[in-house]
């Protein structure tokens, strides 16, 4: 079965006929070749897959296309303006918050998510919002820690 | 993990029409959060031709004080229910397990229904398809002989959901619609002690809402022990909810989950009315050990399990008394 859906993903309106059983992480990545998204897990464990549905981190791989008919996604691709990376991507860059990097756009839109509705959340704050969000490699304080610099105020002061 | 299978996707509008979709196929399965049902598809454990996508029944969706206590819909996600003021305020044993369930980006879309009517897990069930075939299968799906106990002639799998227990301790009314019209009963009585028809449900059968009666005194805490703190399924969870009479107590109820296959709200603790806690402590150690029937369901041993669900029942009442 076969429906047409209508949403916005990274502000542009799209209209496509998907399968019902199509999932967004596919429709992303195979569909629209969005492929910053990226599939982990799969499985609803590792947090990759991480995207924004009308401003809050879903998991694309345990949702279905046709369920976010009408919504707005936005995934990692959004993020840079004219080549320049957002604040938050600027501050994973300099903190050195990714290594391997597959983590990274999951941790990084789950924690965008975050800071749209705490523009200065604690260290408790920061480790409570990426909880789903699996890194192999970096031990997560880098993680934490960029989240940090790119909500920081001018004068460096942080809260922990 | 392998592709979803083919299947339909219905939005129907009210209970009956859901209801009346999932009568017209054996294969059909009611869709709330997905966060259980779709990666047990993609695991090749649940067969469907139709999903009916509950987010539309605007009656699955209200949360709010009723009659002394509270109605709380099925559709309600964990993520409103934990931050609720009225449950965290009288019945804060929910609001824990809620709060505890899977991690932050599960609890914004998972339900209340669906954390009720979770498959029942096990070592030898949640694995891919191939893990499975390599292992004959078990008498869960496909397969003639449980890995568990080899002689049995039933499954273990254990529920591990974390609402029911501290729901049950509150004296939760489930509320039930089918095909022949509305009922309600305790929601212990919700569950079977069999892992592969754990819900005493017909197939046409949806939980439509949970009614708690005014808290009246009681306090409450739920606790779980599991692997990694920010994410797992319980290994063993606890709700207790204590009335106390000065030093005594006054009323106790303590229910588990991870443990068998239906969440076991401990009987017989009437006894330990009028206790102190000292006292209460002891006979409850042995109310628990008695009724535990926990099995190598997990990678984590029974035995450790076991211990732990002793411990934190255990805790819990402690905790209760200080407060
Ligand atoms: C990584 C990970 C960690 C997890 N950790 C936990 C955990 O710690 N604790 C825990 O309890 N769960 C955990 N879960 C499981 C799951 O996320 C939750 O139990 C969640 O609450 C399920 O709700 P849902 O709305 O997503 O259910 P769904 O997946 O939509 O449905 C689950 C089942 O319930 C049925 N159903 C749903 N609503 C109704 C209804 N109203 N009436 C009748 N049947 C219905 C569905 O048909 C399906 O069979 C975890 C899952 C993942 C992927
Ligand atoms: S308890 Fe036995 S039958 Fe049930 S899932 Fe485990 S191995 Fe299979
Ligand atoms: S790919 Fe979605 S959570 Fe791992
Ligand atoms: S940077 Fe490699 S998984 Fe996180």
């Amino acid at each position: 079965m076969k429906s047409l859906v209508r949403l916005r993903v990274n502000g542009i309106a799209r209209e496509d006929a998907v399968p019902d059983n199509l999932l967004l992480l596919d429709y992303l990545r195979e569909t629209l070749y969005l492929t910053g998204t990226k599939q982990g897990c799969d499985g609803g464990e590792c947090g990759a897959c991480t995207v924004l549905v009308d401003g809050k981190p879903r998991l694309s791989c345990l949702t279905l296309t046709a369920a976010v008919a009408g919504r707005e996604v936005e995934t990692i691709e959004s993020l840079a303006r004219n080549g320049r990376l957002s604040r938050l991507q600027q501050a994973f860059h300099e903190k050195l918050g990714a290594q391997c990097g597959y983590c990274t756009p999951g941790m990084i839109m789950a924690a965008e998510g975050l800071l749209r509705k705490n523009a200065s959340p604690s260290v408790a704050e920061i480790r409570a919002a990426l909880a789903g969000n699996l890194c192999r490699c970096t031990g997560y304080v880098k993680i934490v820690e960029s989240v940090q610099a790119a909500c920081a105020p001018p004068n460096g002061v942080t809260r922990t | 993990m392998e592709p979803l299978p083919d299947f339909q996707l219905l939005k129907p509008r009210s209970v009956a029409e859901a209801v009346t979709a999932r009568a017209a196929s054996a294969h059909a399965r009611f869709l709330a959060g997905g966060t259980d049902l779709l990666a047990n598809l993609r695991s090749g454990l649940i067969e469907v031709d139709t999903l009916i996508d509950l987010g539309a029944i605007p009656e699955l969706h209200r949360l709010g004080a009723h009659a002394d206590g509270i109605r709380i819909g099925a559709g309600v996600t964990l993520e409103e229910l934990a931050a609720h003021p009225q449950v965290a305020r009288d019945y804060p044993a929910l609001a824990q397990a809620a709060a505890g369930v899977a991690g932050p980006t599960h609890r914004a879309v998972a339900t209340v229904g669906g954390n009720l009517c979770l498959d029942t897990r096990c070592r030898f069930y949640n694995q891919s398809e191939w893990w499975r075939a390599g292992n004959q299968h078990c008498l869960k799906l496909a397969g003639d002989t449980c890995r568990v106990a080899l002689k049995a002639d039933r499954c273990y799998a254990a529920f591990s959901g974390d609402l029911a227990p501290a729901l049950m301790v509150h004296g939760a009314i489930a509320e039930i619609a089918g095909a022949q019209g509305r009922r309600e009963l305790p929601l212990g009585e919700l569950y079977t002690d069999e892992g592969r028809a754990y819900l005493n449900l017909a197939p046409h059968e949806l939980l439509v809402a949970l009614r708690l009666p005014a808290a009246g005194g009681l306090r409450s805490g739920y606790e779980k022990i599991r692997i990694r703190a920010a994410i797992d399924f319980p290994l063993t969870g606890v709700a207790v909810a204590l009335r106390r009479d000065g030093e005594r107590v006054g009323e106790l109820c303590v229910a588990a989950t991870g443990t068998e296959s239906r969440p076991l709200r401990f009987a017989g603790l009437e006894v330990l009315q009028g206790m102190t806690r000292d006292a209460a402590l002891v006979t409850l150690d042995k109310l628990i050990r008695k009724q535990l029937g926990m099995m190598e369901t997990h990678l984590v041993s029974a035995g450790y399990r076991r211990r732990a669900t002793l411990v934190v029942a255990k805790r819990l009442v402690q905790r209760l008394f200080a407060a």
